[in-house]
């Protein structure tokens, strides 16, 4: 036993916790059953244990095994491929698929997670060797809820008003207030529809979020979350019964048409503002520096 | 070949409005043109829309 041994086992420890705890949120990304977490338990803990060590191996003059991170750099892209590999595979069989930017969201958090854990570890062995245990132990829980706020991402709650809207047929085509959605022949399928099938308007609440919510992944992604989280009227070989999001030319403003299995307008309400706000998705127009220096844009 | 959006098929009850190079379904009236589309949307994983009241297809998006 040297003097390193109780700082690199609570760097270890502290940074394998963060994972655990990051792990919770996950739920709606990714099927949290007991082989995915073990994956990713089991990479938090290399990522902890390549974080703790290059503290003491400074210490040590040994300079060299910090080239040991850009290992845990490129193997930690490779979580992200194999992630962004696994979850593009089974969209295909999702009745509504996430959607490439959805998935290239998650694959990134999981990259950055195990980012996370790696200074969550190197700042607690960090503390330990430069002041003492009980300092370490503060700069692990303060990680812990940095981590914790850094992977909350912003959500659609933040960025647009959402409000229920009855939907409605005019002729085959349906509508959600002026926002037609898709033509539907069948007077069966048009019953079917009135029946379960939910309208919501998303109303930006700056340009930027117009230009959000327009992306094609950010819908994708919303009707994705709805479907998982309140259930979906649809089989295969039933495309009628597609959820679906269309724009208002106009003003901007999205009209999201569900058909979940449980109508519970709150709860749906609730959802679609705890939608993340894709990292691919979001842009920032009013950034540019043409919008800077001309008139501003609304 | 990967069939990515395209009309399947046509079912009409006034036959000159159809373009050819399709398969079309003639009907009498409008209620078989009904039952054909629902049929037909069924079998062919498509949508039924209505483009007029004549005339329906069915489109694989």
């Amino acid at each position: 036993m040297n003097e390193y041994v109780y700082p690199i086992l609570l760097g270890v420890i502290s940074g394998t916790l963060t994972r655990m705890y990051m792990l919770r949120t996950d739920y709606r990304q990714y099927p949290t059953h007991l082989h995915g977490k073990i994956i990713h338990i089991a990479l938090g803990f290399i990522a902890a244990g390549l974080g703790t060590i290059a503290i003491p191996a400074i210490m040590e003059e040994e300079f060299t095994a910090i080239t040991f991170l850009t290992l845990a750099a490129s193997q930690f892209r490779e979580v992200r491929n194999m992630e962004r590999e696994t979850l593009s595979r089974l969209d295909g069989l999702e009745l509504v698929p996430r959607g490439a930017t959805y998935i290239e969201g998650i694959a990134m958090a999981f990259e950055s997670r195990n980012y996370l854990v790696i200074f969550t570890s190197l700042l607690v062995t960090f503390s330990y060797l430069v002041f003492n245990f009980y300092v370490a132990i503060i700069v692990a829980i303060v990680c812990f809820y940095a981590s914790r706020i850094l992977m909350d991402g912003s959500h659609l709650g933040d960025i647009v008003e959402v409000e229920p809207f009855p939907i409605r047929f005019d002729g085959a085509g349906l509508y959600i207030d002026n926002i037609y959605i898709m033509n539907i022949g069948l007077r069966s399928r048009q019953e079917q529809i009135m029946e379960y099938g939910m309208g919501f308007i998303l109303t930006p609440k700056s340009f930027d979020a117009q230009t959000t919510i327009s992306n094609l992944g950010q819908r994708q992604a919303i009707l994705h979350d709805m479907s998982t989280a309140l259930g979906i009227f649809k089989d295969s070989g039933n495309p009628a019964l597609a959820p679906l999001a269309k724009r208002d030319l106009d003003d901007g403003r999205v009209g999201v048409f569900v058909l979940p299995q449980v109508k519970d307008e709150e709860k749906a309400l609730e959802i679609l503002r705890s939608v993340p706000t894709l990292e691919h998705a979001v842009r920032m127009p009013t950034e540019s520096k043409a919008n800077k220096k001309g008139r501003k844009l609304k | 070949m990967i069939f990515e959006k395209g009309i399947l098929a046509a079912i009409t009850t006034s036959p000159r409005k159809v373009p050819s190079g399709i398969a079309v379904f003639h009907c009498d009236d409008e209620e078989e043109l009904k039952l054909v589309s629902s049929n037909l949307e069924y079998i062919l994983d498509g949508i039924a829309h209505e483009v007029t009241p004549d005339v329906f297809i069915i489109v694989k998006h």
